[in-house]
């Protein structure tokens, strides 16, 4: 019963915490603005939607990745996923919650491309420190 | 992560947090070593196991605590938050106490094992708390919101992983190796907030919750 009850209410706060730790990620990048580089190497010109983010992820799994990036990318890749998931269950009866999730899905896609972004700057920079040595 | 905390120069703004993390990692080598010298399924391996997660367990309750600190850091209530902390470890112990005392055998192994994951539920109500005093207060700092909701993500896992474990024993070796999974999350999650969040950076709580405020 007890057991039960701790399963119940941790299962709740997860998701809350997930959610709303995604979203702080997917905030602390949206302020930040796409160089025309990635724009032009992930086709986001104006606002970036949920049906680009597998690309996205495609070219991010091409450049060298960071120990502390890392954890984003995949708690961003989750939340996406949920987000699909609802989108094909749940907000096919809500068309409300169908357009809130469309919007959270281009911002993990923007999150993506701005992990990318961050990416080829570090790869430049280690080329560019092997040039010198 | 803590490198990331210490080029960052937030050691000593974080540090029971840091002093977390330097746990871990001591923790994580002697019990690599238990686990080369004696085997995963030796009496050893176990008791160093159970011992050492309960006492990392107070670490991150107590680091939990300095979170609250940052947070009502303008309400000047550091002696009250620390006083909480101790009647509130010292209640989850006693109640522990009262769970496990007809227990016969293993009275103290029992109480390690059962003190750790009652923690874990603790700390899992209080970091909900915290949130929920992050939003009412309009907190703002990045930095200090995802180490907050990180730690709450990381006690829900552990604290639902124990509750499965104990309602379908049968699965107990399915949900065991997630630990391991699990307990990657918080160092990364950390090491990002301090790597790539500076001090001063700011957001809207609000936007964040689950439910608009």
């Amino acid at each position: 019963m007890m057991a039960g009850i701790i399963l119940v209410c941790s299962v709740v706060f997860l998701l809350q915490f997930f959610v709303s730790y995604c979203r702080s990620l997917i905030a602390a990048s949206i302020k930040h603005p796409l160089s025309p580089e990635v724009q032009d190497v992930t086709g986001i010109k104006n606002a970036a939607t949920g049906d680009d983010f597998a690309r996205v992820v495609q070219l991010l799994q091409l450049c060298p990745d960071r120990p502390e990036d890392r954890s984003g990318v995949q708690a961003v890749g989750a939340y996406f996923g949920l987000l699909s998931f609802v989108r094909a269950t749940i907000a096919r009866l809500v068309p409300a919650l169908s357009a809130w999730t469309e919007t959270e899905r281009g911002q993990c896609t923007y999150f993506a491309a701005v992990t990318l972004e961050r990416r080829i700057a570090f790869s430049r920079d280690m080329f560019a420190q092997q040039i010198e040595s | 992560m803590l490198v990331c905390a210490f080029k960052k120069r937030a050691v000593r703004r974080y540090f029971l947090l840091n002093l977390y993390m330097a746990g871990v990692i001591v923790v994580e080598l002697g019990r690599f070593k238990i686990l080369s010298e004696y085997g995963l399924k030796s009496t050893q391996y176990q008791y160093f196991y159970y011992y050492s997660d309960a006492i990392l367990t107070i670490f991150l309750y107590f680091a939990l605590s300095t979170l609250y600190t940052h947070v009502f850091s303008e309400m000047h209530a550091e002696r009250y938050v620390k006083l909480g902390t101790v009647l509130l470890l010292a209640g989850t112990a006693l109640f522990t106490y009262a769970v496990v005392h007809q227990s016969a055998t293993k009275l103290v192994t029992h109480f390690v094992v059962e003190l750790s994951q009652n923690l874990y539920f603790v700390g899992l109500v209080l970091t909900y708390i915290l949130w929920g005093a992050i939003l009412k207060l309009r907190e703002t700092r990045t930095r200090l919101i995802q180490l907050v909701l990180s730690l709450g993500v990381y006690f829900s896992l552990f604290a639902a992983n124990y509750a499965i474990r104990n309602l379908y024993p049968p699965l107990y070796s399915v949900f065991v190796p997630l630990v391991q999974v699990f307990g990657i999350f918080l160092p990364l999650a950390w090491a990002y907030a301090f790597w790539r969040l500076p001090e001063d950076a700011r957001l809207v709580p609000a936007r964040l919750a689950v439910i608009p405020r």
